[in-house]
């Protein structure tokens, strides 16, 4: 696909590098020269210094014969007027990020009337995931298929667990739950192991399930699943606000603590059920004095990633609360994940992964099947789920007859709304819904997971 | 410095110079030459080293602009040394020193030759030496990109230090497709060429290498009478096509695959090549005028003048006069536009006019802050504007060029015996990949006669005029040969 992507910021960039290992023709427009040089020295795309709302500009970057364009600029009216250009000019789809709560509340006439195919916000995209981590806290990262009838959860296993030195194959005996481990980070190293793997305490494992499965299974190694009951924030954002919102009205009380006076007055009218305190949470009297050792979440949204990080290993010397914190900047996630920091969320990799759903998606009605793809572990492991259509090469084969590419895990088969958990006597029909866990990247078919001949 | 990222390059390098070594090991078979046999054992030479230096201890690590700098410049050096080699066993030529020499100044499409005769070669040495025009002209590297699905984002370094032009940009947004087109146009112009001397009755041989030559703007003749052969119509082919070469290849894009008409007009607004076609129309009419009593009628005047003017500004290098006889007037004008060289993005060499462009704009711009001195203004260049860095690149390319002209100047005349104007003219015409330079280096001599050490200088100087001088310099640092020690391996 032919993409135009406006705005070369830390979203921007992370589209960028997806997109374009996946093969696409992108072409980045930025109004900084330095930040236009700086990915057309990394990446293989095209850059263009200019403004992107700009018909000229534009038609320099060849909307003509584009099926895409993405305004990711840090103005909201930018975005919106690029993609009503580019609408204009090119008759492509457009995405556009728009954050300002007060257009947010007008968001369904905006994307109408402006022809948008969709519209992300990113800070509300980050509120949702952190709000459905909340309510289910044992997991750290949960990403939903098959329209929520299968998760893909990520979980660390603890010291003393009974999954610590279990064998894949003994899991459904341990916890009498069905649940399929797709793949198991150690250290930085990662792999998508067989039935014969041996599970360690410390490591990262993804498992798909269905949902009542997933409790089952935390219910069986003796993890509470149920949803916490009370949740402290740090840092009265946009991304607190919509945070708060969501938490209060699934009944979960809010302790907000934030360091503006006016911000929090803002917010006591804006949040009349949540406790506001005005405080700076850096103290730490602060905190003990709104008992942060009693909360069962503990969630560090300031704007600066240092003092998240040490709110939240504070937090985590205090109690077993589940912990979320926001890191911003998208480097040293190797290092972040070394310091035990509990969830870790990156509202501009959430942003991206929000888009790069849909081009997939759109993707899908020009020859390639992915429905929807989610990354387990960033740019190791990825999770794609095809639609299988009546000529594929996979169709009436039992797995295990099937030869495919090594790091390649047929997870999960949804067929008329049913979960199948396959096993080497499954056979993939039409119409089938099929999840692959595989360390390779742009895939575009089912038939890539076949070995070559 | 990653070494063994870098080796792993030059492996790919070397293999495909074998493919290209293949070429005149095939002439060699037509001609039923035993010459071609040195080029197949050099073809098998650079596969086994190619191949070693590939797979041992060979790494795909980090790649970025201080490897690609030297990646390129190292692997035209590489290239050079072992496309010399089949000279040296074939005997056309028995110095290595002069058979690298001829390798050099044929991929950097200089054309400056140290044959005596050469009409004496064989047609496979012939028809590689006019090849490694063809190949030099485009960029090694280039090619490769436009075959080889190279991985990561680092292929832009790659390009942009083998590419000439103050900045290096891309046609479309995939770099193996720009490489493509460019490739494709550069191709398909060469083959209407060839076509266009066989319909004007030239034989295949000499319209192959010749084309080569013109396509790559290098200058290898193959008859030892240089021009003196073929018809006034070839040689007016040939002047139409080098003045073609050397025009910005973006132009053709635009042309070729613009959709509208409005697109394709963007071809003849672009600056660059209105200035090139300016001094080119202006510097025909004056040396035809200045040299209207030398020919019998002012047609046969204006023909001369344009061939001469056409080979000199693209840095082609042919002659069909001796120009070294001409007056003084045009032998100064040919020397001036020597240095301003054809469009950047083209295959010719020289400063390039677009660096001219951008110059004369600068001058003009500091003239008129001495008079506003609060003054704010931006050069522009087809109604963009140009950002400072890139302003500044020029300067400094102009800088370190002086630099380097005034010491293989220094060099030479400290070992080597030459009058001013023949060391002069063969810095200029070597660091701008023309070919012959005036006095002793002239249209109708060599480089033969010089000593070793000025010819290991003038290769320098034309590896640099190719390369646009820092791919070379950065040789010299010492701090790009550390090799990271202390590296953990992940």
């Amino acid at each position: 696909m032919r993409i135009i992507i406006v705005g070369g910021g830390k979203v921007g960039k992370a589209l960028v590098r997806q997109l374009s290992r996946e093969g696409h023709d992108i072409a980045v427009i930025d109004e900084k020269s330095r930040v236009i040089t700086e990915i057309t020295d990394n990446y293989d795309v095209l850059g263009l210094v200019g403004n992107g709302a700009s018909y000229s500009v534009q038609k320099e970057a060849g909307v003509e014969d584009t099926d895409l364009l993405i305004a990711v600029t840090n103005a909201d009216e930018v975005n919106l007027l690029c993609c009503l250009v580019a609408k204009k000019a090119g008759g492509c789809s457009t995405i556009a990020r728009v954050r300002n709560p007060v257009y947010n509340s007008e968001i369904g006439f905006i994307k109408q009337e402006l022809g948008l195919s969709l519209t992300v916000n990113p800070e509300y995209a980050a509120a949702t995931e952190a709000a459905r981590i909340l309510r289910f806290p044992s997991a750290i990262k949960i990403d939903t298929f098959a329209r929520g009838r299968a998760e893909i959860l990520k979980f660390r296993i603890p010291e003393g667990s009974p999954l610590v030195n279990c064998t894949l194959m003994d899991i459904s005996k341990r916890t009498g739950a069905d649940v399929l481990v797709c793949a198991v980070q150690r250290g930085s190293h990662v792999e998508i192991p067989n039935g014969h793997f041996v599970l360690k305490a410390h490591d990262f494992i993804s498992f798909l399930a269905t949902p009542d499965n997933a409790r089952a299974f935390f219910d069986g190694i003796r993890i509470k699943s149920h949803r916490v009951r009370d949740c402290m924030i740090v840092g009265g954002g946009t991304i607190c606000y919509y945070l708060a919102q969501q938490l209060i009205s699934n009944g979960i009380k809010v302790k907000i603590i934030e360091k503006d006076l006016d911000r929090c007055e803002e917010l006591s009218v804006l949040l009349p059920d949540a406790t506001i305190i005005n405080g700076d949470a850096t103290n730490q009297d602060v905190l003990l004095e709104e008992g942060i050792a009693d909360y069962e979440s503990f969630v560090s949204l300031t704007g600066i990633d240092e003092e998240n990080v040490f709110l939240s290993l504070y937090a985590r010397s205090l109690s077993d609360s589940k912990i979320i914190t926001k890191i911003d900047r998208i480097n040293f996630d190797d290092v972040i994940d070394s310091l035990n920091l509990g969830s870790i969320m990156h509202p501009k990799l959430i942003t991206a992964e929000y888009i790069l759903r849909y081009v997939r998606a759109k993707q899908n009605s020009i020859g390639s099947n992915v429905e929807s793809l989610y990354s387990l572990i960033p740019d190791q492991v990825e999770a794609l789920e095809f639609m299988i259509r009546k000529d594929s090469p996979v169709l009436g084969i039992p797995l295990s007859e099937i030869r495919v590419k090594d790091n390649v895990l047929i997870a999960c088969i949804t067929r008329g709304g049913r979960i199948i958990i396959p096993n080497g006597h499954s056979v993939i029909e039409p119409d089938d819904s099929v999840i692959v866990v595989t360390s390779h990247t742009g895939w575009q078919d089912i038939g890539d997971i076949l070995k070559g001949e | 410095m990653n070494y063994g990222s870098i080796r792993r390059f030059l492996g790919i390098v070397l293999r495909f110079e074998a493919a290209f070594l293949l070429l005149p090991a095939i002439t060699g078979l037509v001609y039923r030459e035993t010459a071609g046999l040195s080029y197949l054992a050099a073809a098998f030479l650079c596969v086994v080293v190619g191949t070693f230096l590939s797979f041992y201890r060979a790494d795909r690590g980090p790649f970025y602009t201080k490897e690609g700098f030297a990646g390129v410049a190292l692997s035209w050096i590489v290239l050079s040394m072992f496309g010399a080699l089949p000279f040296v066993f074939c005997g056309d030529i028995p110095s290595y020193t002069d058979a690298l020499f001829e390798t050099i100044s044929g991929f950097t499409t200089t054309g400056a030759s140290i044959l005596t005769d050469v009409g004496a070669l064989s047609h496979a040495s012939l028809f590689w030496r006019s090849f490694t025009h063809w190949v030099g002209g485009m960029g090694v590297i280039v090619f490769i990109l436009a075959i080889m699905p190279l991985t990561g984002g680092y292929n832009m370094h790659l390009m942009r230090a083998e590419s000439p032009g103050p900045s290096v940009g891309k046609l479309v947004p995939k770099i193996r497709e720009t490489a493509m087109i460019l490739y494709k146009i550069y191709f398909g112009i060469t083959v209407i060429e060839i076509i266009l001397l066989l319909l004007a009755g030239m034989p295949l041989f000499d319209s192959l290498c010749l084309t080569f030559g013109t396509a790559g703007t290098g200058g290898f003749a193959v008859r030892s009478s240089g021009f003196a052969d073929y018809t006034v119509l070839q040689q007016a082919i040939i002047t139409v096509f080098m003045i073609l070469f050397g025009v910005n290849f973006n132009a053709y894009y635009f042309l070729l695959l613009g959709k509208t008409w409005e697109a394709r007009k963007e071809a003849f607004r672009m600056s660059e090549v209105k200035g090139y076609l300016g001094i080119i129309a202006f510097c025909i009419l004056t040396i035809t005028w200045s040299i209207r009593g030398f020919y019998d009628n002012i047609l046969l005047a204006f023909h001369h003048a344009a061939f001469q003017v056409g080979s000199i500004i693209t840095t082609t290098g042919y002659a069909t006069a001796d120009f070294n006889l001409w007056p003084q007037y045009s032998r100064s004008l040919l020397v001036l536009i020597m240095f301003i060289g054809a469009c950047a993005g083209s295959t010719g060499g020289g400063i390039k006019v677009s660096r001219i462009l951008l110059l004369v704009k600068s001058v003009k711009q500091e003239v008129l802050h001495f008079i506003h001195p609060r003054a704010v203004s931006t050069i522009k260049l087809d109604g963009k504007s140009v950002d400072k860095e890139t302003v500044r690149g020029v300067n400094v390319y102009l800088a370190a060029y002086a630099l380097i002209f005034v010491v293989s100047l220094l060099i030479i005349t400290m070992f080597d015996d030459q009058d001013l104007e023949t060391v002069f003219t063969a810095v200029a015409a070597t660091l701008n990949n023309i070919g012959p330079g005036l006095a002793a280096v002239g249209p109708m001599s060599n480089y033969y006669h010089l000593l070793p050490v000025t010819k290991y200088v003038l290769m320098f100087d034309m590896l640099a005029g190719r390369l646009e001088l820092f791919p070379m310099l950065i040789l010299f640092v010492p701090a790009i040969w550390k090799p990271g020690r202390n590296r953990k391996r992940r």
